[in-house]
């Protein structure tokens, strides 16, 4: 589609940086600080990042890195129940690239590879289920990540493993939801926030519906941004517009791709499949009421935490990690002690300097 | 795996278990489309459709006049900073404010 590259225009860029600007030299800037934008979504921080947008914004605005990074907050807990079962002779454990150096409190699951364990990187959970059909005497246990963006692949993915009645295949289901983790966030009492860029991609599954509570509880204005430079300058100028008017609204910039109502096909797959867990622990945020989803009882066979029997130990963050205060916008990465030192891409101590996704990662680079 | 990857459908594989190639930057590759699919998009109008791909499923389809809005509002946008940038420009040249 010739509207693709359209969105890197950078003399569209410049413009949508002029008006952002202007917009802000007539604003009065609360508290005598910047203003404070958080983007939830680890892809917008990749983005951010990839194009040096930081670098374009006047100084009146920050960017916090917000904690939508699937991968760079699964708790050490759940990393060593991943590798526990890849440890099993009898398992095949598929998992997302990205996924494979998290560290655990014994070691990340490409250590475990390296120790015999049979670990593979798939691109797709269906690609997992592949596995489990050319190997029907292993199990297969895919390593299930991610926010709504990936829920309902490994949700359609179970619902055809049932249809042709794969038994050797099973989710170890670290699936995360978006709006109880922004809530958590906004509840925090030593955050200032001022807006959010949304979720281009776990909106695309929820629309924009489940996003109204922040503009009309907690009076924050919510532009969801798709990932292009343009769309993520936009989005920002959409957001001060919003500050400036005195509005708080959901705003959809990224609508090409976006329906406000969402997915109803990805959704229906999701309320098939899973249930909300009480609550799930979070590296760096911790324990987050009904953040997390399991698969439902009419599923258990699929559910690699019923079928093989799993430590389920809660381990705390180290104790010199501060990824929890880089989550929520209190410090940038870099004045993490450890930073550079203990904690690099190569042997990363916290989980934001595992992936690209990562605000600490993004930063070193 | 959260950012996703444009491709256009060029072939449906199985009507039945909703089994499409994507064609992704000239690499071919299965995904599935049960989430692009619903009663005003039949499987058999797929064919062409771009979409966003996410761990091998076709997870939306791009709107094509949407994209085309978001532009529009973007050009409009230098449009009236141009104008404005002349609007002040020829009122400096006069020594004046502008009108
Ligand atoms: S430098 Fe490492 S330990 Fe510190 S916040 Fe970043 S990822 Fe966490």
């Amino acid at each position: 589609m010739k509207y693709l590259d359209e969105f890197r225009d950078s003399a569209k860029a410049r413009i949508l940086v002029t008006e952002i600007e202007a917009l802000v030299a007539t604003m009065d800037v609360p508290h005598g600080r910047p203003l404070h934008i958080m983007e939830v979504c680890g892809g917008h921080t990749h983005s951010i990042f990839r194009f040096g947008i930081e670098g374009m914004l006047p100084k009146q605005i920050e960017l916090v890195h917000g904690p939508g990074c699937p991968v760079c907050v699964l708790p050490m807990g759940r990393v060593d129940d991943g590798v526990n079962i890849a440890e099993r002779p009898e398992v095949i454990f598929a998992t997302f690239g990205d996924a494979m150096r998290v560290p655990g409190s014994r070691k990340s699951l490409i250590q475990a590879k390296a120790d015999g364990a049979d670990v593979r990187m798939v691109y797709s959970p269906l690609d997992a289920l592949a596995i489990a059909r050319k190997n029907p005497a292993r199990e297969v246990v895919f390593f299930g990540l991610g926010f709504e963006t990936t829920m309902p692949s490994t949700a359609l993915t179970i619902l055809q493993a049932e249809s042709e009645q794969v038994a050797n295949f099973s989710v170890f289901c670290n699936h995360i939801t978006i709006v109880p983790t922004i809530k958590a966030i906004l509840d925090s009492p030593d955050l200032e926030l001022d807006g959010f860029l949304g979720p281009g991609h776990v909106s695309m599954v929820i629309g924009t519906a489940p996003y109204e509570f922040i503009a009309n509880f907690y009076r924050k204005p919510m532009v969801v941004a798709g990932f292009e430079p343009l769309d993520i300058l936009q989005s920002i100028w959409m957001v001060l517009k919003q500050i400036k008017e005195g509005r708080t609204d959901v705003e959809n910039q990224y609508a090409r791709v976006v329906p406000d109502k969402g997915n109803a096909a990805a959704l229906s797959a999701v309320s098939r499949v899973y249930e909300l867990r009480q609550f799930f622990e979070w590296r760096g945020l911790g324990s987050i009421d009904h953040s997390g989803v399991k698969l439902r009882d009419e599923y258990k066979q699929f559910d690699a935490e019923r079928k093989f029997s799993i430590p389920n130990i809660k381990i705390a963050d180290p104790k010199s990690c501060q990824c929890g205060e880089v989550l929520k916008g209190m410090i940038k990465p870099w004045q993490c002690k450890v930073f550079g030192s203990a904690c690099t891409p190569e042997m990363p101590l916290g989980a934001l300097m595992v992936s690209s996704e990562g605000a600490c990662a993004a930063y070193y680079q | 795996m959260c950012l996703g990857i444009p491709g256009r459908i060029v072939r449906i594989d199985d009507a039945a278990t909703m089994r499409a190639t994507v064609d992704i930057s000239g690499v071919r590759r299965q995904v599935n489309i049960a989430c692009i699919v619903d009663e005003e998009h039949p499987v058999s109008s797929c064919v062409g459709d771009w979409v966003l791909v996410h761990v091998g499923f076709a997870m939306s389809r791009i709107d094509e006049a949407e994209a085309v809005e978001t532009l529009r509002i973007l050009t409009e946008l230098g449009e009236a900073r141009a104008e404005l940038e002349a609007i002040h420009l020829s009122a400096a040249h006069l020594g004046g404010h502008p009108a």
